[in-house]
């Protein structure tokens, strides 16, 4: 057998899991019989080592514009493709919207194939995937910056609830953002529809034409960027409150339009230290002494701490 | 894609990004550094404010540091930069990848950050066990490739020496390849399979029990069987008639040990198997095993011959506990003198407890050692001799992935690490083979400039900081 690339450690505590091939970086942690978490643990070793050759192999689809079709040929290609159709039938999106969080799911969905587990999740560099068996539950911590890492909310999440996803999306992450959005968490049935929701979200924050905004075409930045010539966010300055709130409207409105058909079930918007939720009765903020320091812009703890 | 002159193609994994300028891959792991190639991993900024229970790096007292520089920098908030994931722009001519300023409450600090690749180094292990691994000197074996020794033995502990240039470099490709496998993954805390020769298999990892022969070591003993009586007497003296410490190496009897008699004790008659020694002590009362005092017995009435029945009296009392206080039993004599177990009284119970609160967790511990060379020092400074004068002369202070080192004295900046002291993966390898482990040179701007620093390269620490800002989530499944 060929030496595998991935990477496979323990974090510091011995407990969770670290996975990392190229740009997927996952986090993982199982919880139930010892046994179980340690099969649970090699499942997720053996369904990773592949994943990144899989989609290589059809990098060019995934990277081209959705028409709505399921057209790929590796499961979780089609995972993205099926994420993003939704939106593709009103705005420019990618397969690649939608590729960490359908990494996050099919590495869990090998756990918990593999495994009886009470709970378990799958953090890809901020996007997750959930399993909560019954009666389980889960709180996840909100951190606003990763330099000081404090508590600023917690979202619990019960196995009654329809939430099995998390992602955020926001200019200061690790893709290019086309709005200008310091961060949008979604939650959602599955990680993949939250990570398409929270990049469709992210983008429709925005100011068009404003000053402040400094934009760049993506394949300026990056040759092969999904996104083209598009016009890419790479620093925003100081908005007046009554465009910060113009900027949240639309992406709050689009949000809106995303809870009612069902397409995720919350979602936290974020920008210049102003929060929005929409279908919000799971977010538990513990806010906040008001810091003007202090923009809360949801960035989240290393999670991935390397 | 068209070709630019600066674009690189990054081949680390099946993505193949093409990486402009300044920017980095898909991964945020490589770059593109004016036309080269580089690592970025994100530093790991270790905040001593963050009090997670997952802080991987202790910080030296105050007091091993003769300025008032390090005291400055234990103040809350002041983030210390470590080199792990610096990279490294080896061969050294250039400066190194992060030389990072900070003013600190007025004082002006550099920290010379980089990753060190070195051919000189190595890993010490020690093995708490008193379990025989091997011959002094005999080769340990990690895939069947020697990649170093069995070495001297210390207190309650065998040590091994592994890796160092001859096996990295200098004993062909296989070999090396698994000593730089062996020392890294041991560096980094992961556990290594180990065969010594004519001795013992091993399973070590730094911080953890070993494991020996197959069997994990739980505790260290308190002491030999005759040092257990030595501790111990006077808290047996009036609960017990007679007390023996079972050891596979000296199993000590109460009445006969000089401790004892000093204490009054009357003899008991009592017949121990085994090759006595000086008074009180015994050598090899039974064979090494996993039972009572690494021993092979199970009932510790196998080495008690009898009772001298002329010195002997009925009802006497005997307890028989092992140097790790694990094993314990106790006996009074009926009247034809044999032993029979009776419930233990309390108090002696309290005294067996008492050993075992004295046994320490049986550990493999490794210690990382390496020379900062020529070529290293000179991604720091101009004048690479004076970084190594500044190190002696305790201006400039040495650390390793933020944590503290022993700088072993003489020419050259070669130090030793607790390698559990740094956060998780900080040690890489190059294909040399060679480690690569982190570095940092912390002093003053004052004594940087003066020995010919790359001032020019001196970047602000929110800069730095900056960059590791990265988007998502913790979950938090406790």
């Amino acid at each position: 057998m060929t030496r595998s690339r991935l990477s496979v450690s323990y974090l510091a505590e011995g407990r969770r899991l670290h996975l990392g091939d190229g740009p997927i970086d996952l986090v993982i942690e199982a919880n139930g019989e010892a046994e179980m978490i340690a099969v649970a643990h090699d499942a997720a070793i053996v369904r990773a080592a592949t994943i990144l050759d899989e989609l290589c192999a059809e990098l060019p689809l995934l990277r081209s514009a959705s028409t709505g079709g399921i057209t790929a040929n590796s499961v979780v290609a089609r995972r993205m493709q099926r994420a993003v159709a939704r939106h593709a039938r009103t705005i420019f999106i990618t397969p690649m919207a939608a590729v960490a969080g359908s990494v996050a799911e099919e590495v869990l969905a090998a756990m918990c194939g593999a495994a009886r587990l009470d709970r378990a999740w799958v953090n890809n560099g901020g996007d997750i995937a959930l399993h909560l068996a019954e009666g389980a539950s889960l709180t996840i911590g909100m951190v606003d910056r990763p330099d000081r890492p404090s508590l600023f909310g917690t979202i619990a999440i019960a196995a009654g609830d329809r939430v099995r996803g998390i992602a955020t999306s926001g200019w200061r992450g690790r893709s290019f953002s086309l709005g200008i959005a310091d961060a949008v968490s979604v939650l959602a049935v599955d990680a993949a529809s939250a990570d398409a929701a929270a990049t469709a979200i992210a983008n429709a924050v925005d100011l068009p034409g404003h000053s402040a905004i400094r934009r760049a075409a993506a394949n300026t930045l990056d040759p092969q960027s999904d996104l083209g010539d598009r016009a890419v966010t790479v620093a925003v300055g100081h908005l007046a409150l009554a465009e910060v709130a113009r900027a949240l409207d639309s992406g709050e409105e689009r949000a809106r339009d995303l809870a009612d058909t069902g397409a995720i079930v919350a979602a936290a918007i974020h920008l210049q230290g102003v929060t929005r939720i929409v279908g919000g009765a799971a977010w538990q903020p513990i806010i906040t002494e008001d810091d003007p320091s202090c923009r809360p812009n949801f960035l989240a703890s290393p999670s991935a701490s390397s | 894609m068209d070709r630019q002159p600066d674009r690189v193609r990054c081949d680390a994994c099946p993505v193949m990004c093409y990486i402009n300028p300044g920017r980095a891959g898909a991964c945020d792991r490589y770059a593109n550094d004016g036309g080269k190639l580089v690592r970025v991993d994100p530093h790991v900024i270790i905040q001593r404010t963050l009090d997670r229970g997952e802080a991987p790096v202790e910080f030296a007292a105050a007091g091993e540091w003769d300025g008032d520089i390090l005291r400055r920098q234990d103040a809350p908030h002041f983030p210390f930069v470590t080199a792990i994931g610096a990279g490294t722009t080896y061969p050294d001519y250039k400066p190194a990848p992060f030389i990072v300023g900070a003013a600190i409450d007025g004082v002006d600090t550099v920290t010379v950050v980089t990753e060190g690749i070195f051919s000189y180094c190595g890993v010490k292990v020690k093995i708490d066990t008193d379990r025989h691994l091997g011959p002094e000197r005999n080769l340990v074996r990690a895939e069947g490739e020697p990649v170093g020794h069995v070495t001297t033995g210390e207190y309650g502990s065998q040590m091994l020496s592994l890796g160092g240039v001859h096996h990295l470099t200098g004993s062909g490709k296989k070999t090396g390849k698994i000593t730089c496998e062996t020392l890294l993954a041991l560096s980094n805390g992961k556990p290594v399979e180990l065969a010594v020769d004519d001795g013992a298999t091993l399973i070590v990892q730094a911080n953890a029990a070993p494991v020996i022969n197959g069997v994990r070591e739980d505790r260290m003993r308190v002491g030999c069987g005759s040092a257990t009586i030595g501790m111990f007497a006077r808290q047996w003296y009036g609960l017990a008639d007679e007390v023996v410490v079972v050891d596979d190496h000296i199993t000590g009897v109460l009445s006969e040990h000089q401790a004892g008699k000093l204490l009054g004790a009357e003899a008991t008659g009592i017949r121990i198997r085994g090759r006595r020694s000086t008074p009180g002590r015994y050598f090899e009362v039974a064979e090494p095993g996993t039972g009572w005092g690494g021993t092979d017995i199970d009932d510790p009435l196998a080495i008690v011959e009898g009772f001298d029945p002329k010195i002997a009296r009925a009802g006497a009392r005997l307890l028989m506990v092992s140097t790790t206080g694990e094993h314990a039993a106790y006996y009074e004599l009926d009247d034809t003198l044999t032993p029979r177990e009776c419930e233990m009284p309390a108090a002696l119970r309290r005294t067996v407890d008492l050993i075992k609160e004295n046994c320490e967790p049986a550990l493999a511990t490794v210690l990382f050692m390496g020379g900062a060379g020529g070529s290293l020092r000179a991604g720091v400074t101009e004048n690479p001799v004076r970084l190594t004068q500044s190190v002696r002369r305790s201006l400039t202070r040495v650390t390793c992935g933020g944590a503290p080192v022993y700088l072993w004295p003489g020419g050259g900046i070669t130090f030793m690490v607790d390698v559990s002291l740094l956060p998780e993966n900080a040690f890489g390898s190059v294909p040399t083979p060679a480690l690569v482990a982190p570095i940092e040179f912390t002093m003053s701007r004052a004594d940087y400039a003066a020995l010919g620093g790359h001032m020019d390269s001196l970047r602000p620490i929110s800069e730095i900081l900056a960059r590791q800002e990265r988007s998502g989530q913790e979950a938090d499944g406790t």
